[in-house]
């Protein structure tokens, strides 16, 4: 398996003097964070009024690191998103930060293993070297997209990704694990899970006025879904229960809180 | 038929989290009634599975470093012989990793943060946090196989003692397309996502130099350190410690927060640890609303204070 593996990577990198990299950045579209979370239809549907849709903050880091390869590497950015007519504004967004062209599979992302499929089925027809998607986005928190693309495209895959470099088919990428970091190899094609770290914070994009009036005669394509089948339903939704009201230990009576961690709360 | 659970270890023992998923496992199987088998790598102490339900571990041995990949092949060789119906991990950072890959593999339906015991085996359903722990959903799952991620310290550990066997569990085919380089980890550290403790400071501390005394609070309760967004994009701390909506969450048994606001953002991310204590000289903070215990003060007297006593009631309580 693996001399077939490097074969098919042989023929890649013979490909690839002739050809820039194609990166394909998946945009999922969620409320601002500081959305109030309310729910309509006896809690089975999630509240929309009055909320902000913004890119997940994940794939932000990831679109800005695209434009990396895009100025650095000349490499091609597309965005796509599966979902409904909406969230074309937060397309639109992408575009201006820098993005060459943008999709929307028209269909409500409502699994997100339904929403993987449609992914991986763009990602196959265009043929992109990378694809950046983020660990995971803040409504649903599924964590689930890049890591079954890459499994349906067979593809290397590296999640909660805060560094990558590319050097023609390689990649080298660091990844956070739980209490430090980890540095891995791999080659193209490759799907990352990205996060916090990919790009310094001060170096988030901005969408300038030059930018927006760009974006609007940049190509968005709406394609309509092929498989759609939903592995997961959510059936409704709860809130937590309000909390009881705070216990305020005086700054002088120390032991007080001491005495309430370890006999009341038994956390220390 | 049975109920799959994949067990981590740190340096030769089993995470906090891992025993936490073999007594979910456990409540699982009960419901099914059916045994619960165990994947683990390198176990030297199989009776402490026992004792939280694992009726059989298979064991692998294995030099290779954690590759997502190798551990998701694993996972379904093993569920393949087991004829798994479900399968659960942890949250760990490994299992969040490998799950999707998985689940791709299993065509299974995969459900990560759940909080609760299935409140139906049929259909399948499971609570679990959503919207950065704003709110809940009720998910089912209707595939054959069904992945579940677990919520470090919802379930909690549930001690039933079962009879145990291992079986060396011999693997075709370990291989990955990723080659791990390097590691970068601090031994001396517990991680914020296995602490049960977790002491965190915010743009309160007015800079990096007064670091001392919250590492020095940590070190007295065996805790990890955190800190809120605006103290890492400062690069007072590393971005690792950023805790809330955009960096880690935090689930732990007692969270404190000092110099910190308490933003929708931060506190998003950190909500669903069990007790929550603040220490801020503003009263109106509007981390007072989600807290258990809070203090109005200024940090640089209230910390060393409290570490003080904290020592006290330490060797006191030895
Ligand atoms: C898209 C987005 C995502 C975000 N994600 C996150 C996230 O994941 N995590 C996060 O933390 N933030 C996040 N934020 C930022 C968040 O909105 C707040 O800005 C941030 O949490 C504030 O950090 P802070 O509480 O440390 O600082 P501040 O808000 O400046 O608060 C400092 C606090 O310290 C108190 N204080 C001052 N002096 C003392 C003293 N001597 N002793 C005790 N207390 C003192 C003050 O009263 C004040 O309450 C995000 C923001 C956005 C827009
Ligand atoms: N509807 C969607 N359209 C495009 N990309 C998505 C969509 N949902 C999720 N993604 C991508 O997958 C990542 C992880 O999402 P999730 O698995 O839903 O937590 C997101 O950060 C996006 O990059």
């Amino acid at each position: 398996m693996h001399s077939k593996f490097n074969f098919f990577l042989y023929f890649r990198g013979i490909d690839k003097t002739t050809q820039t990299m194609k990166i394909l950045v998946c945009i999922s579209h969620v409320p601002d964070t500081t959305s109030k979370i309310n729910f309509t239809n006896d809690n089975t549907g999630f509240d929309t009024t009055g909320v902000q849709f913004v890119i997940n903050p994940n794939d932000e880091f990831g679109l800005t690191r695209a434009m990396w390869f895009k100025e650095r590497q000349n490499a091609t950015v597309d965005v796509v998103n599966v979902g409904g007519p909406e969230t074309e504004p937060t397309l639109r967004k992408a575009l201006a930060i820098g993005a060459d062209a943008a999709i929307r599979v028209n269909t409500p992302a409502t699994d997100g293993f339904a929403v993987a499929q449609e992914l991986t089925k763009i990602a196959k027809e265009g043929d992109y070297d990378l694809i950046i998607a983020g660990r995971e986005s803040i409504d649903y928190n599924g964590g689930m997209v890049p890591g079954i693309i890459a499994s349906n495209l067979k593809a290397s895959f590296v999640n909660n990704c805060i560094q990558l470099d590319i050097e023609g088919d390689n990649a080298t990428a660091v990844r956070e694990i739980d209490g430090g970091k980890e540095t891995l190899n791999t080659t193209l094609p490759l799907v990352i899970g990205g996060q916090k770290g990919l790009v310094e914070e001060s170096d988030l994009k901005i969408p300038n006025m030059r930018g927006i009036m760009m974006a609007r005669k940049k190509p968005l394509t709406v394609l309509e879904p092929n498989e759609n089948q939903d592995f997961t339903t959510s059936i409704s939704f709860e809130k937590p229960e309000p909390k009881g009201a705070i216990k305020l230990v005086d700054a002088e009576n120390i032991d007080e809180l001491i005495n309430l961690l370890h006999n009341e709360a038994k956390v220390i | 038929m049975s109920v799959l659970v994949y067990i981590e270890s740190e340096n030769g023992t089993f995470k906090k989290s891992a025993l936490e998923v073999a007594s979910y496992g456990r409540c699982v199987a009960n419901s099914l009634n059916t045994s619960l088998c165990a994947l683990v790598f390198n176990s030297k102490d199989n009776a402490t599975l026992g004792a939280y339900g694992v009726n059989k571990v298979l064991n692998v041995e294995s030099t290779h470093p954690f590759t997502a990949e190798a551990h998701s092949n694993a996972l379904k060789q093993a569920v393949d012989k087991e004829q798994s119906t479900v399968v659960i991990l942890s949250n760990s950072a490994n299992s969040k990793y490998l799950a999707p890959l998985l689940a791709s593999d299993l065509k299974a339906g995969y459900v990560p943060n759940v909080v609760e015991a299935p409140s139906s085996t049929s259909p399948f359903v499971v609570k679990r946090s959503v919207f950065s722990n704003k709110a809940f959903c009720n998910t089912e799952i209707s595939t054959p196989i069904k992945i579940i991620g677990i919520s470090n310290n919802a379930f909690g550990l549930v001690e039933q003692v079962v009879d145990i066997t291992t079986e060396a569990f011999e693997l075709e085919n370990i291989s990955s397309k990723i080659r791990v380089e390097g590691v970068d980890k601090a031994t001396d550290k517990v991680s914020i996502a296995d602490a049960d403790i977790v002491v965190s400071a915010g743009r309160g501390l007015k800079g990096p130099e007064n670091w001392g005394m919250i590492e020095e609070l940590a070190d007295v309760l065996g805790a990890a350190t955190a800190c809120s967004k605006p103290v890492s994009d400062l690069g007072w701390r590393p971005h690792s410690e950023h805790v809330g909506q955009t960096g880690k969450p935090v689930a732990t048994n007692l969270y404190i927060a000092i110099g910190i606001s308490g933003a929708i953002q931060h506190l998003a991310g950190v909500n669903s640890s069990k007790t929550k204590v603040v220490i801020n000289t503003d009263p109106e903070a509007p981390f007072f609303k989600a807290a258990d215990y809070g203090i109005v003060g200024d940090a640089f007297e209230v910390v060393p204070k409290l570490i003080e006593k904290l020592r006290a009631f330490k060797t006191q309580n030895a």
